[in-house]
């Protein structure tokens, strides 16, 4: 069975043909649209090499539809003046006309009517001569029978001025027989169908071969946020490390748990109002567990627990100060707090992935707000080659295995490491971690027993996330100018999968 | 973290060798420092002001090099080239010696007037110093690193240095009031009184930094000598009469300040460094300092403190196993000169009077690690038994936002603070009514307050993304807070799920199916009994009148779904209709 009757057709045509045909002039023939032609040589391309066709552009006029009126018609110039009887017309009347307004100026300046202003009933309009000859409809008619060519590029261009005749392009196809020509084509299935598996006629049917070049059509669905995607999986790693998750549900803080708690001084830097959101409602904290706070006040003014202390005039009211937690190291403080509070201790690793808050100056790699990970570990007995053995595993976790420890400064911790890895992009090591062990100053006033220590780290989820996700600018990540088709088309986030460069690290 | 800047060549001349670029990063990595940028005068200026600016500076290679913020010892290159050689162990840490004068002490009189405006002063005298043009300009700098950092941009405490020559003691600290206070203060030709000077210095880069410190004080403080010639008027400006110069020999030092302890240990950092260039060597004059009570004390107090830490909490703590004898040198490395003393077990550790940051025994472990060398040291995990656990508030948002995601939404991730107009005005809210938390300093309106609510930060997020095309859906599951007096701080957050559909046409139905698949996912069921859920028609300024319902869920209302108002919508610069719910999902714990 043959594709269609048209198909059908060209392909009898083909057959006898001498060399090809062309799709207009077979449409012209076949006494069809040469649309259906059109579609019948597409049909018989997709089936393969029974056909081949080549796709040909020719220019052709063709009248528009104000242009075919006028060839049937005659021009709105001749029609006025046909109207126009020999003892003339009021010009009102003219006007009134269908063609009038057009006809009659052209018929004015074409000298075929004069119009006489001295009529006793107003301006009235007589003909010049007695007969005239329609060019525009004699050309348009040339046009029509297909003899456009005997028309001078001027008068074409005239007639498309007047918006009679248009010149339109025409794609044919020249068809001649392909490789595997024949006229008995069976069409191809393009699809199985329920009636196709209930009668089993797919097992005669041929099936059109599908494109695997193009693209599927991607589903509609939601998305997750790629930096939640990384927290997911930070997440993941920490619990599967036996880490617990805080409470971290309290962006607001006081000074005292943020700061005070931390050892860190009244008059430290990161106290300033240039680095930290204070709060104006509610301005303070209204309460504080004020056993601990004696203690924490004397350790800071006076010392103790085998600390000299800050020897400064230590002031409750700045502790009571709120502000936004410019760090989760405050709720691992409250957590440290809580533990000390359990007796008899019990060892515990922490975690905790949340936002942070600093009055910092803004650009590419800062905002006012960022999400802080931290994880910690009380016992008895942890050294620094615990703490560093810790950040090795969790590092391995993230794919990062090449890393080194630099002695760095923190006010709540000491000692205190900074975390490198070597970078294999950048071909330098690159801080990717801050840690160390909380400072005795900070536990003991908790009630901490005197022989546990808790090591700490920390690290922000924007960073990794902006290497992993190849992002530049933050304001492109976080916030609401997210750019949503990068949200869209973000990869899973896979950790420790990351195509790395094969590391020529010397075994130990 | 404060970034010292020294020449390149001066430091290798110091040090006694040079270095590779390379050689001095490692050195600097292994003893807590960084060597963070290695540029010169000419780069520094071109790359602030422009090529032609930078023509004619100096192009010798400057090394900026961060160092720890309470390392005040290591803030100039005197202190850093003394710090590395006794790491290296090419020198032995000197000996700090307060000498008294042969003639007379100096006097600094402290009158009673300083104590409600700047209470405390320390000083000494620097005899027979020799500065050359780098000595001096290392001698200004530090003062001025000293000053941004330790001492709180002069808050806490502010030197002045000056030609002791030029004076004659006693001297005398005193506060008054600002019209009375007359002299030609530091590079300028002539007298203004205090009043003066507070208002030309408004426009001085510099100086209109500190003038905080003191404006709004009834008296000023001010140091005279026995002729009445201003020394300064701290912590604003010294007197011209007694400047120092690259000639002086004899260098007086004073500190003022709000807190005694920073004020002495300044004094010890300054004296400590620059006694090296003084005829004995690393000798300080002292000075006697009068109190308003009658009590005299002598300073620099430049005291060695003994602590005593056992050899094997040092190895405890830092997880290595080295003998006592190797503990003590590696500490005598860092500046902590030390000995094994009693039963072989007891290290003696020294803290000299630069060593200010040494509060603790744990200092003192992290400086045997830094010895020892962190990189060295055997990595082991902890046997920390622990069974972990989620935040049960945290599993449900995991859980939820990636039902979320199936159900079709995309997951928004927006700012927690924001401006009062996007919580309240824009939403058809007062501010007074949202119970929102308020910041007492923003830089600018985005941070005026925390978010009460979602919904704004959504509509930002659609506003920006506008080219995309429709229907856009989103959700964040995030906290927002809220005052609440029966907290501990006074505010408490909440976690909140809030979720948009912006298309041609409100999408109501969309935004309600969407509820009724959250509470299918809760295993709430629909009803208006105790266990289930309802919404009931409700209002409010932010919703299409007649297209806003209240939902209740378990007995109580968790928040409201509807057709957004076209006032919200205009306002938020959007322009088709929009449908939202917003729920607090802590009920369903």
């Amino acid at each position: 069975m043959a594709d269609g009757p048209v198909a059908e057709l060209l392909l009898r045509r083909l057959e006898a043909a001498d060399g090809g045909l062309d799709s207009a002039e077979l449409a012209a023939e076949l006494g069809v649209e040469h649309q259906a032609v059109v579609g019948a040589v597409k049909s018989l391309q997709a089936l393969g090499e029974v056909i081949e066709a080549e796709l040909r552009s020719t220019k052709r006029w063709e009248l528009t539809a104000e242009g075919e009126d006028i060839a049937r018609e005659g021009s709105h110039e001749a029609r006025v003046f046909r109207s126009v009887p020999p003892e003339g017309l009021a010009q009102s009347e003219l006007m009134r006309l269908p063609s009038g307004k057009v006809g009659f100026s052209k018929a004015m300046s074409n000298k075929w009517i004069r119009v006489d202003k001295s009529a006793a009933d107003g301006p009235r309009v007589f003909r010049v001569v007695d007969s005239m000859e329609d060019e525009v409809q004699r050309r348009l008619q040339l046009v029509q029978g297909g003899q456009a060519e005997k028309l001078g590029e001027k008068e074409k261009s005239e007639l498309r001025k007047r918006k009679l005749l248009t010149e339109v392009t025409l794609k044919t196809y020249w068809v001649s027989k392909g490789s595997a020509f024949s006229t008995s084509i069976s069409k191809q299935e393009t699809e199985l169908s329920p009636e196709m598996i209930s009668s089993g006629s797919w097992r005669d049917r041929p099936f059109k071969s599908y494109n695997f070049a193009a693209r599927g059509v991607l589903p509609d669905s939601g998305h997750l946020h790629p930096l939640l995607k990384v927290r997911s999986q930070f997440r993941q790693i920490f619990l599967e490390m036996g880490f617990t998750e805080m409470p971290t549900d309290n962006f607001i803080e006081s000074s005292f748990w943020n700061f005070d708690a931390l050892f860190q001084p009244q008059q430290h830097p990161a106290r300033d109002q240039h680095d930290t959101f204070f709060l104006q409602d509610p301005a303070e904290a209204l309460q504080l567990p004020m056993d601990y706070v004696q203690r924490v006040k004397r350790t800071h003014s006076q010392g103790g627990y085998g600390s000299q202390g800050y020897k400064y005039n230590w002031k409750l009211d700045e502790a009571r100060k709120n502000l936004l937690r410019t760090h989760t190291t405050s709720a691992s403080a409250r957590a440290l707090y809580r533990l000390a509070q359990k007796k008899p201790f019990t060892p515990a690793k922490y975690f905790s992935i949340d936002r942070v808050f600093r009055n910092e100056t803004l650009d590419a790699t800062h905002l006012a707000e960022f999400h802080q990970i931290e994880g910690v570990v009380a016992d008895h007995g942890l050294t620094l080659g615990h703490l560093m053995g810790v950040l090795r595993e969790f590092f391995t976790k993230l794919g990062i295995t090449q890393l080194r420890f630099k002695p760095a400064y923190n006010p709540y911790t000491e000692p205190s490491m900074e975390v490198f890895s070597y970078h294999q992009g950048l071909k330098k090591w690159v801080e990717v971690g801050n840690s160390g062990i909380f400072r005795p100053e900070m536990l003991l006033p908790m009630g901490l027993p005197e022989n546990v220590s808790v090591i700490a780290w920390g690290l922000s989820l924007e960073r990794p996330t902006m290497i992993k996700y190849g992002i530049n600018n933050i304001r492109e990540l976080v916030g609401h100018k997210v750019n949503l088709q990068m949200v869209y088309d973000s990869p899973l986030c896979r950790l420790d999968t990351e195509p790395r460069p094969a590391q020529t690290q010397v075994a130990a | 973290m404060p970034t010292v800047s020294v020449k390149r060549d001066l430091l290798f001349r110091a040090l006694g060798r040079t270095y590779t670029d390379e050689e001095f990063d490692e050195l600097c990595f292994e003893f807590g420092l960084e060597l963070d940028e290695i540029t010169s005068e000419k780069e520094i200026i071109s790359k602030e002001q422009g090529n032609v600016k930078a023509q004619g500076a100096s192009d010798v290679v400057l090394y900026k090099i961060d160092v720890p913020a309470n390392r005040y010892d290591l803030l100039c290159l005197e202190g850093l080239v003394r710090g590395l050689q006794v790491f290296k162990e090419r020198i032995k840490a000197p000996v700090y010696k307060r000498l008294m004068p042969n003639g007379k002490i100096q006097k600094l009189i402290i009158t009673e007037e300083t104590a409600k405006v700047r209470p405390f002063a320390v000083a000494a005298v620097l005899r027979n110093i020799k500065f050359t043009k780098d000595r001096y300009d290392s001698f200004i700098e530090l003062q001025e690193k000293l000053h941004q950092n330790i001492c709180r941009k002069r808050a806490l405490v502010a030197i002045g240095t000056h030609d002791l020559d030029t004076l004659s003691g006693p001297f005398t600290y005193t506060a008054k009031r600002p019209s009375d206070i007359k002299f030609k203060p530091l590079n300028r030709t002539k007298e203004y009184t205090a009043c003066e000077l507070m208002k030309i210095y408004k426009t001085d880069n510099h100086l209109k930094h500190y003038l905080h410190i003191i404006e709004n004080k009834p008296l000023y403080p001010v140091i005279y000598d026995s002729n009445g010639v201003v020394l300064s008027m701290p912590p604003i400006i010294n007197g011209d009469h007694s400047k120092i110069t690259v000639n002086t020999r004899n260098v007086f030092i004073e500190c003022t300040g709000t807190d005694f302890t920073k004020a002495k240990i300044v004094l010890d950092i300054i004296v400590t460094m620059f006694s090296e260039y003084c005829e004995k060597q690393f000798t300080v004059e002292a000075a006697e300092v009068v109190f308003p009570n009658g009590k005299s004390h002598t300073f620099p107090e430049l005291a060695y403190r003994k602590e005593m830490v056992r050899a094997d909490l040092i190895n405890k703590k830092v997880g290595i196993r080295e003998t006592p004898e190797n503990l003590a040198k590696l500490l005598t490395r860092m500046y902590l000169k030390s000995e094994v003393i009693g039963d072989g077990n007891q290290i003696e550790i020294e803290i000299p009077p630069t060593r200010a940051d040494i509060i603790h025994a744990c200092d003192i472990v992290e400086d045997a690690a830094i010895a020892y060398g962190y990189n060295n040291i055997q990595m082991t995990l902890p046997k920390t038994y622990t069974i972990a656990n989620q935040f049960p508030l945290n599993k449900l948002t995991e859980l939820l936002r990636h039902d979320m995601a199936a159900a079709g939404f995309t997951e928004a991730l927006t700012f927690a603070l924001c401006s009062q107009e996007d919580i309240a005005d824009k939403l058809g809210l007062d501010i007074s009514a949202t119970k929102a938390v308020h910041i007492s300093n923003p830089k600018t309106a985005e941070f005026q307050v925390a978010r009460t609510t979602l919904l704004p930060g959504l509509l930002k997020t659609i506003a920006a993304n506008r080219k995309m095309p429709l229907p856009l859906k989103l959700f964040e599951i995030s906290d927002i807070v809220v005052k609440d007096s029966s907290r501990d701080v006074g505010a408490k957050n909440y976690r909140h799920l809030c979720a948009v559909y912006y298309n041609k046409n409100p999408g109501f139905e969309i935004i309600h199916g969407l509820l009724d698949r959250i509470m299918q996912l809760l295993d709430v069921h629909p009803g208006e009994d105790k266990g289930g859920y309802v919404i009931k028609a409700s209002e409010g300024p932010t919703f299409f009148p007649g297209r806003c319902a209240e939902i209740f869920a378990r007995g109580q209302s968790i928040g409201k779904l509807g057709v957004l108002h076209p006032d919200v919508i205009t306002k938020f610069e959007l322009t088709m209709p929009c449908s939202s719910l917003e729920i607090n999902i802590e009920p369903f714990l």
